[in-house]
């Protein structure tokens, strides 16, 4: 059983010590089936917020500009059979949008911070910075324990 | 790679993949000791299996099911039968067996001893006896390669996992040797220390007539030698009663009878105990430490088995209780003895000293009398708690010995097959149930008697013998730790319920209990099966007497509830009393706590348990509303079809075990009554969920995977 305390460590090691994760969004043209990409992402402070950016021309954008329910992958895997007892994974379920100045320009520097080799990238001008308002996390240990936060709204 | 090294290619480098033992011999042999003939298969051989068998990802996962620190000795033992079973079930890989059988083959005893060698097993901290398995007499090599696995899954005996950290056992990291040593058959044999840790000024030799497996595994008690460490002088000796000797049978090892002319005769004379205090100490200037010695005479020649650092256990902490728990493991003779005890002394005493209590008139006795006989009733439930401690939780270890015969001699698909086997049929507590199913099945019948019931005046003359049988045998029977209370009212209720719905019968078939005993009796034959049968009756006596004396303690305690009830009614104040009876009754009648299951986490927002995990206690799948129940309310507002939700199943609540879809219990472990009870009526049961009772409501729709051991909430 892992406790309320160790549940908030460990989201907060696994939305602000990874990198990458996994963004699935629902294809804007028929089949209408899930479409999965690796991101950069971030997260803000309060783990309210996900961040992440994309050039305007990706189907992922697409994707989210017709369908905002997004969710997220987010893991510690490290490829080994010792990720089955050892891996945490969490699951964002959220809703996109794109974040529009002067909102931006505060979103930026925190994106940035944590990804600042991809400061070209972000400041592209075709370049969108998407922020997903988290509505729930689905964490799971152990293999299979899982546990649901909803943040506070 | 080689997988197997010889004694004389051991050098220093090879600690490490030698172990403890196997790097010790070597170093006797170089100074001339004469030790056995001994291959050492090394800990590469260990890890190409689990590496290539996926069986490391498959031990990590079921060591990180649920942190250790929530763990009960009951789940640890449980997780290392599940280990156990892992490694004897998973073939080795054709490629390392067929390397393995090139290099053991030309060097083969006809009989080995395959022994345990784990690396680190040489220091002062690790080596403290017990922890690992140790096979005499194999034959053959495919036998050595069976036990082979069966010594490598010791790695993580119960023992082991719970010195972990003392022993830094690490998935990732842990390795075990094995040595495959000629089986030397001595006339007599023993262990002895360089130092007696009881005071350092002495040594000590112990010795019996055989093999010294007897000695080391408590069956046979040896004759022991103090001498003066400096000296060697002999300061005592104390003779043992002599009866049984330890000799190799067609397999393993078998107990017979001593000579006559041997049962006065200590097993050493003085020159030989002395010959024996010079080997120690020869082992100890060797290694620059006193040592530990297991030795063996064989036609004259002494020859060291092994040699280890004097063990030191870990210190105590205050509560440790493992050196307790690591006394449970008992000999097939020693748990024989306890049965005896328990089931001609113990449970009738037990019984009658509970019928003494429900005859006294409470109603009689003066306050002062009164007062008195609270306390001498608290004093009598601590006794009998007590002797559940010392003498009937130790005999659950016969339900143990069992499990691990049957699993080594069938190898099921399912390691708890062995519990089908011991027919929790003629337990107590469904033996109530059987009762209260029939009173159902009348009150099916004739609705209108429920009414008798209620009032508790019971005229019909098919229900009033069992209703009557009933009150008599379990009326007080309801009053477990939370759920006192069997009114009349409540009865009537139950039976309401069990009559208008579909219920679970036990499914109790002999005929499959035939077919397995079958099974596992006729890969025996001779006096083995004998001995077989003899272990299975064993564990058939443990495993019922551990569940009902729940039932007989319960009566105990119901007792002293009624006291302390009728001293309240009269106005006593319970500071009156002495602190521990207060704090008795305080624990007797107490609630667990039910908490919010939505635990704020702090900044974040709302927590909500999806899906927990626990152990897989009865198979089956099952999908209902959840009921928590804490107190005895709670129990009978209980209703067919509904998920029963507790913290630890009492004997008390089986009653309405039966109208329930499926089990989640906080407590965990196969033996507990829960498990019994839920395999025994066939409901899936998930046991062991840390705070199952804090994270699940009342209402919750829940399923039960009692095949994976998971409760998924919503």
């Amino acid at each position: 059983m892992t406790d309320a305390t160790e549940i908030h460590q460990i989201l907060q090691e696994l939305l602000q010590g990874q990198r990458l994760a996994v963004l699935a969004t629902v294809a804007a043209e028929e089949p209408r089936r899930p479409y999965t990409n690796l991101i950069a992402f971030t997260a803000t402070a309060d783990l309210k917020e996900v961040l992440f950016a994309t050039p305007r021309a990706t189907r992922k954008f697409a994707d989210l500009t017709a369908t905002p329910h997004v969710s997220l992958l987010v893991d510690n895997r490290s490829h080994r059979e010792t990720d089955f007892g050892e891996a945490a994974a969490v699951t964002v379920l959220g809703t996109a949008s794109e974040l529009l100045e002067p909102e931006r320009e505060r979103y930026q520097a925190i994106y940035l911070a944590k990804h600042p080799y991809l400061r070209d990238f972000v400041t592209a001008p075709t370049c969108a910075l998407i922020r997903v308002r988290v509505e729930k996390y689905i964490l799971v240990t152990r293999f299979q324990e899982v546990h649901e936060v909803v943040p506070a709204s | 790679m080689s997988l197997v090294l010889h004694l004389d290619e051991v050098g220093a480098r090879h600690r490490h993949l030698a172990g403890g033992k196997g790097y010790a011999l070597a170093v006797l042999q170089r100074h001339g000791i004469p030790v056995p003939p001994t291959l050492i298969v090394t800990t590469r051989a260990y890890e190409e299996f689990v590496a290539a068998t996926g069986l490391r990802g498959r031990i990590l996962l079921e060591l990180r099911r649920k942190s250790f620190q929530e763990m009960r000795w009951e789940e640890i033992w449980d997780l290392a039968l599940r280990l156990r079973h892992l490694f004897h079930t998973t073939p080795l890989p054709p490629d390392l067996a067929a390397r393995l059988r090139q290099e053991l083959a030309p060097h083969l005893p006809e009989r080995s001893v395959v022994r345990s060698s784990a690396p680190g097993e040489d220091s002062r901290q690790t080596s403290f006896a017990g922890l690992h398995a140790s096979f005499a007499n194999v034959a053959g090599l495919e036998a050595v390669l069976e036990h082979l696995k069966l010594v490598w899954a010791s790695l993580w005996s119960d023992a082991a996992l719970l010195y972990r950290r003392e022993l830094g056992l690490d998935v990732r990291k842990s390795a075990m040797a094995v040595l495959i040593q000629e089986m030397v058959v001595g006339d007599r044999s023993g262990v002895a220390f360089g130092q007696n840790p009881q005071d350092p000024a002495q040594a000590v030799v112990e010795a019996v007539y055989g093999l010294n497996q007897g000695l080391v595994d408590g069956t046979v008690e040896p004759d022991r030698w103090l001498l003066d460490r400096a000296t060697g002088q002999i300061l005592a000796y104390r003779t043992a009663p002599k009866g049984e000797v330890l000799l190799p049978g067609k397999e393993g090892v078998r107990l017979a009878e001593l000579a006559p002319a041997q049962r006065q005769e200590p097993p050493l004379n003085e020159a030989e105990v002395l010959q024996i205090y010079r080997l120690v100490r020869r082992c100890e200037e060797i290694f620059g430490a006193p040592q530990d010695v297991e030795w063996t005479f064989k036609g004259g020649q002494l020859v060291a088995l092994q040699s280890r650092p004097i063990s030191t256990p870990p210190p105590e902490g205050e509560g440790d209780q493992r050196p307790w728990y690591l006394s449970l493991r008992r000999s097939f003779g020693n748990l024989k003895a306890l049965r005896r005890k328990v089931e001609e002394e113990l449970l009738p005493a037990m019984n009658r000293e509970a019928e003494v209590l429900a005859a006294k008139p409470l109603k009689k006795l003066d306050e002062a009398a009164l007062k008195e006989e609270v306390i001498s009733r608290s004093r009598s439930y601590r006794r009998w708690k007590k002797v559940c401690w010392d003498d009937f939780i130790p005999l659950a270890h016969g339900v143990r010995l069992f499990g691990q015969i049957y699993n080594d001699a069938v190898k099921p698909r399912d390691p708890y097959e062995f519990l089908d086997l011991l027919g929790a049929a003629g337990m107590l507590a469904l033996r109530r149930n059987r009762l209260l199913m029939e009173m159902a099945a009348r009150v099916r019948e004739q609705p209108e008697l429920l009414e008798e019931v209620r009032r508790g005046q019971v005229r019909d003359p098919e229900l009033q013998p069992l209703w009557r049988t009933f009150m008599e045998e379990f009326g007080d029977l309801a009053c477990g730790s939370s759920t006192c209370g069997l009114s009349s009212e409540t009865l009537a209720s139950l039976l309401e319920e069990m009559a208008h719905r579909s219920i679970q019968a036990e499914r109790f078939d002999p005929r499959k209990v035939e077919d397995l005993q079958g099974q596992f009796l006729s890969r025996f034959s001779g006096e083995k099966r004998v001995e077989m049968a003899q272990y299975l009756e064993l564990a058939r006596a443990s495993y019922r007497l551990r569940d009902d004396d729940n039932l007989y303690l319960g009566k105990i305690a119901a007792q002293f509830l009624r006291a302390l009830e009728e001293y309240r009614r009269r106005g006593g104040e319970l500071r009156e009393l002495p602190a521990d009876v207060q704090e008795l009754g305080g624990e007797l009648t107490a609630t667990p706590a039910k908490g919010p299951g939505a635990v704020g986490v702090t900044g974040l927002g709302r927590l909500k348990a999806r899906q927990l995990i626990g152990q897989p206690a009865s198979p089956g799948l099952a999908r209902g509303s959840a009921r928590v129940v804490l107190t005895a309310d709670e129990l009978f507002q209980f209703r067919a079809g509904e998920v029963l939700v507790c913290d630890a199943l009492d004997p008390s609540m089986t009653l309405v075990v039966p109208l329930a879809a499926g089990i989640v219990e906080r407590r965990g472990g196969m033996l507990i009554h829960g498990s019994i009870i839920a395999r025994e009526y066939g409901i899936p049961c998930v046991t062991g969920v840390p705070r199952a009772t804090r994270l699940i409501h009342t209402g919750d729709p829940l399923t039960v995977d009692g095949y994976l051991g998971i409760v998924i909430l919503g």
